[in-house]
């Protein structure tokens, strides 16, 4: 077994032990404790990757000396890999780039304790990623809900505690559904790791045993799972959540902590279930019809927003109905841009939030979006990363948004009965958010009329212009250099199976 | 040449100019309105940040009161009414499940494979631990087990977040000092009967805990239930004797060290363990003879690990609610 396999099970511990070390430090130690995990765990997870690319096979890993059906098992494959790497990519950036503004928002004796959650916030995500087993899945899932909600209320101002209390209910009524799902599974299989899970789901199916429980089973997973990623319906915590959380919560929440339940959801979908299964059900319908729903009246909502952070998280809203529609198709091509758009969206929402802070810096902090004009010009790096947020998610050609929504709309093909829904849902979508975001490019870049000087606000911030370069890059990278990805996001899915 | 305008003020490119800007909105009606009003609606927090625009102040008061007198009405009863139902359709959904699962307790159910066999037929030789739970949750399913011990870790954090009053903010140290008065006025602390049932009941707590941590492996309990055993018991030391006392013992420090310490031992020990399972190398932690005290290899130190963790969590969570630090 060579070293590199134990990359997956080493980042996850680090990730966890720095939480727990940063419990003794002051805010200064635990953030650098935390940045040098996440610049840890990441290159890891890179190494993970190429070790994955060059052997073309996955491999799983006993965490402990029992084998798979006994003791706890982690798994790794290009797909886990690479999840990893850009979500670790993701959250250095938003650590970093949101940094001085979390010195501001957050108690100085309080800031271990933001570090702390932000640890341990990266090591569930990545026991998301890697997991190989159902209730090791569950517990941090747990640890994923409780960090967010800290993550959110640790601002202490405003509407943040009500916001953290409505992500607490709706995240654990989530959580509530994927246990009872897990907890049936587990009663009709009899296992809780994922391998011998699917076999015994196989020969269940094959059998024509356990009919409803399985069609409970598969929808409860679901539904708990997309009310933690926040679907349409079931959306109502995320402009709160994400409009009054500190700008590095806001970034990690709607980037990478609704990600990672669809990640998990899609693992489960190919790892447990059975991706045939689940498509022979025609749940996936389900899910497409309301991921049609939330791209549409999610950007209907942002455009009847005035506060800029509502605006981009009701724009989530949209973005996360563009994954679940992607899931819908219940094609190979379909799922595959539902990854890819996954990656498109946290490295580009994460970039709005991060500018948007770099933007409220030089304008005053308010809220309305109208205070922000000529902020383009006042703070000339963060306008451009907005910018190029902003046309990414429209669908700039060059920037990564173009290569999801031509991925979207080249899977519709394939699938003749939903081909119609889903270009006009597309096409509609797209007008809707050229709308509001265009709208924000617009008055980024309108000349104050009674030439204003704002500019006293202005706070130098080196590592928020580093971050914002670097997310540019990235969209850039996803835009330019798709073709790789694509590939490689098939070849894990097809690993999957 | 094009003709020239004359009432550019109601041109559309005026009004898009305008929509730009942020002065008018083309859709202005309808469902902005319901934004607006909550919005405005009972958030004085938030009245310093949002520059409301007066031309809409009347708009808002006349929604307010409709929202009063009507809409809200009829909104609650309808969300009830919709709410009970919801509730009512899942409960019979899942119930509707229940009937087709495999009957509980028959020796044929899918539960009842190799899995649970070879828990008990040879958990005892592979882990040492006569109480085959215990061996379950710290040896073959230890990674889910820490898992759980850093959901009490974080969880604790979250409160500590939100109810430790710090140095910081002097109003809340003044809001400290009046509340820990009020204490003393509506429980009194020297409370001769609780005094002399505490001087009783903790040290027997204490030792009971303290059994069950030690004999986790042997008999029923272990770290998650011996530790709560523990908490409960120095909770009611504090009730009995105040914080005054209980400084004595266990302060912010202590806990801080505790918690540090017996989750460091326990990442460390795991990553241990996991490191050589992975690596097919053989571990070199005897298991000793089933039954003693002094066996079954790292299953003991770790819980007492979980236990210490458990105790000082409970601890905490009571003392942070009652006035904000330990």
């Amino acid at each position: 077994m060579s070293f590199v396999q134990n990359f997956p099970f080493f980042s996850i511990v680090i990730a966890m032990f720095s939480g727990i070390l940063s419990s003794a430090l002051n805010g200064k130690q635990a953030r650098n404790v935390s940045v040098a995990a996440i610049v840890l765990t990441t290159c890891m997870s890179a190494a993970v990757l190429a070790f994955c690319l060059s052997t073309g096979e996955s491999y799983t890993y006993m965490m402990g000396h029992f084998p798979a059906p006994w003791g706890n098992e982690i798994r790794a494959g290009v797909l886990e890999g690479l999840t990893a790497l850009i979500f670790g990519v993701v959250m250095l950036l938003a650590v970093v780039g949101g940094m001085s503004h979390t010195f501001l928002d957050v108690e100085p004796e309080k800031l271990n304790l933001f570090y702390i959650m932000i640890d341990l916030m990266l090591s569930s995500l990545l026991a998301l990623i890697y997991t190989n087993d159902l209730f090791t899945a569950y517990v941090f899932v747990e640890i994923n809900t409780i960090a967010g909600c800290g993550l959110i209320m640790i601002r202490q101002k405003g509407r943040s505690f009500s916001a953290a209390i409505r992500y607490m209910i709706m995240s654990q009524l989530g959580s509530g559904l994927f246990l009872i799902g897990l907890t049936l599974l587990y009663d009709v299989t009899g296992h809780l790791l994922m391998s011998p899970a699917k076999e015994s789901v196989a020969k269940i199916v094959a059998a024509g045993a356990y009919e409803i429980p399985m069609l409970v089973i598969l929808a409860v997973i679901s539904v708990g799972l997309a009310i933690k990623s926040g679907l349409y319906p079931f959306h109502s915590w995320i402009p709160d959540t994400y409009g009054f959380a500190t700008p590095t919560a806001s970034a990690i929440l709607s980037g990478l902590v609704s990600k990672g339940y669809i990640f998990l959801l899609i693992k489960i979908f190919y790892r447990v279930l059975g991706v045939e299964n689940v498509i022979a059900s025609r749940l996936v319908n389900v899910l497409f019809l309301f991921g049609l729903a939330g791209m549409i009246m999610g950007s209907v909502h942002a455009i009847l927003e005035q506060d800029t952070r509502r605006m981009i998280a009701y724009s989530s809203v949209a973005q996360i109905g563009y994954i679940y529609m992607g899931i819908g198709l219940g094609t190979e091509a379909g799922m595959i841009a539902a990854v890819f758009h996954m990656f498109s969206h946290s490295a580009t929402k994460a970039l709005l939030f991060i500018s948007a802070v770099g933007l409220y810096e030089v304008s005053g902090e308010k809220k309305d979006y109208r205070s922000l004009r000529g902020a383009g010009y006042r703070n000339p790096l963060a306008g451009v990363g907005f910018a190029v947020g902003a046309f990414s998610m429209v669908g700039f050609p060059m920037l990564s948004g173009f290569i999801s929504k031509l991925l979207f709309a080249t899977s519709a093909l394939q699938s003749p009965h939903k081909m119609p829904l889903t270009l006009i849902g597309l096409a509609v979508s797209t007008v809707l958010n050229a709308v509001y975001f265009l709208r924000l490019v617009i008055t980024l870049y309108t000349k104050n009329p009674d030439g204003e000087k704002t500019g006293r606000f202005r706070i130098q911030s080196g590592m928020l212009k580093g971050a914002i370069l670097c997310f540019i890059l990235l969209n850039l990278v996803l835009g330019l250099c798709s073709q790789p990805i694509v590939r490689a996001i098939g070849d894990g899915l097809a690993m999957f199976g | 040449m094009s003709r020239r305008k004359d009432n550019y003020e109601n041109s559309l490119w005026k009004k898009f100019r305008g929509w730009v800007d942020g002065e008018v909105d083309l859709l202005a009606d309808g469902m902005e309105t319901v934004d607006l009003s909550r919005r405005a609606g009972g958030n004085a927090a938030e009245a310093g940040e949002i520059s409301t625009i007066p031309a809409d102040s009347d708009r808002i008061r006349r929604l307010e009161e409709y929202r009063e007198q009507k809409g809200l009405k009829l909104y609650r009863r309808v969300y009830q009414v919709m709410s009970v139902l919801l509730c009512a359709a899942i409960i019979f959904v899942l119930l509707w499940t229940v009937v087709y699962l495999p009957v509980f307790g028959e020796a044929s159910n899918p539960a009842n494979n190799e899995v649970a066999a070879r828990y008990i037929e040879s958990g005892l030789q592979e882990t040492g631990a006569v109480n085959i739970v215990t061996g379950m949750i710290l040896d073959y399913r230890a990674f889910d087990t820490f898992g759980e011990s850093c959901v009490l870790f974080i969880a604790s954090c979250c409160v500590l977040v939100l109810l430790r009053i710090d140095r910081s903010s002097h109003d809340d140290r003044q809001r400290k000092i009046s509340e820990e008065t009020n204490d003393r006025l509506y429980e009194p602390k020297n409370d001769i009967i609780l005094q002399k049932c505490a001087c009783v009941l903790v040290p027997v707590i204490m030792i009971f805990g303290i059994y069950i941590v030690l004999n986790g492996h042997l008999s029923p309990g272990g770290g998650f239930s011996g530790g709560a055993v523990l908490g409960s018991g120095l909770i009611l030391y504090l009730n009995a004797f105040g914080f005054q006392k209980t400084g004595r013992l266990f302060t912010e420090r202590t806990y801080r060290k505790v918690t540090l310490c017996a989750l460091t031992f326990y990442c460390v020990a795991k990553s241990y363990s996991f490191f050589t399972g992975a690596n097919h190398i053989p571990s070199g932690i005897p298991t000793g003879t089933p039954g003693a005290i002094l066996s079954s290899g790292l299953i003991l130190p770790l819980n007492i690990c979980v236990g210490l963790v458990v105790a000082c969590t409970m601890y905490a969570f009571y003392a942070l609610f009652r006035k904000g630090g330990m």
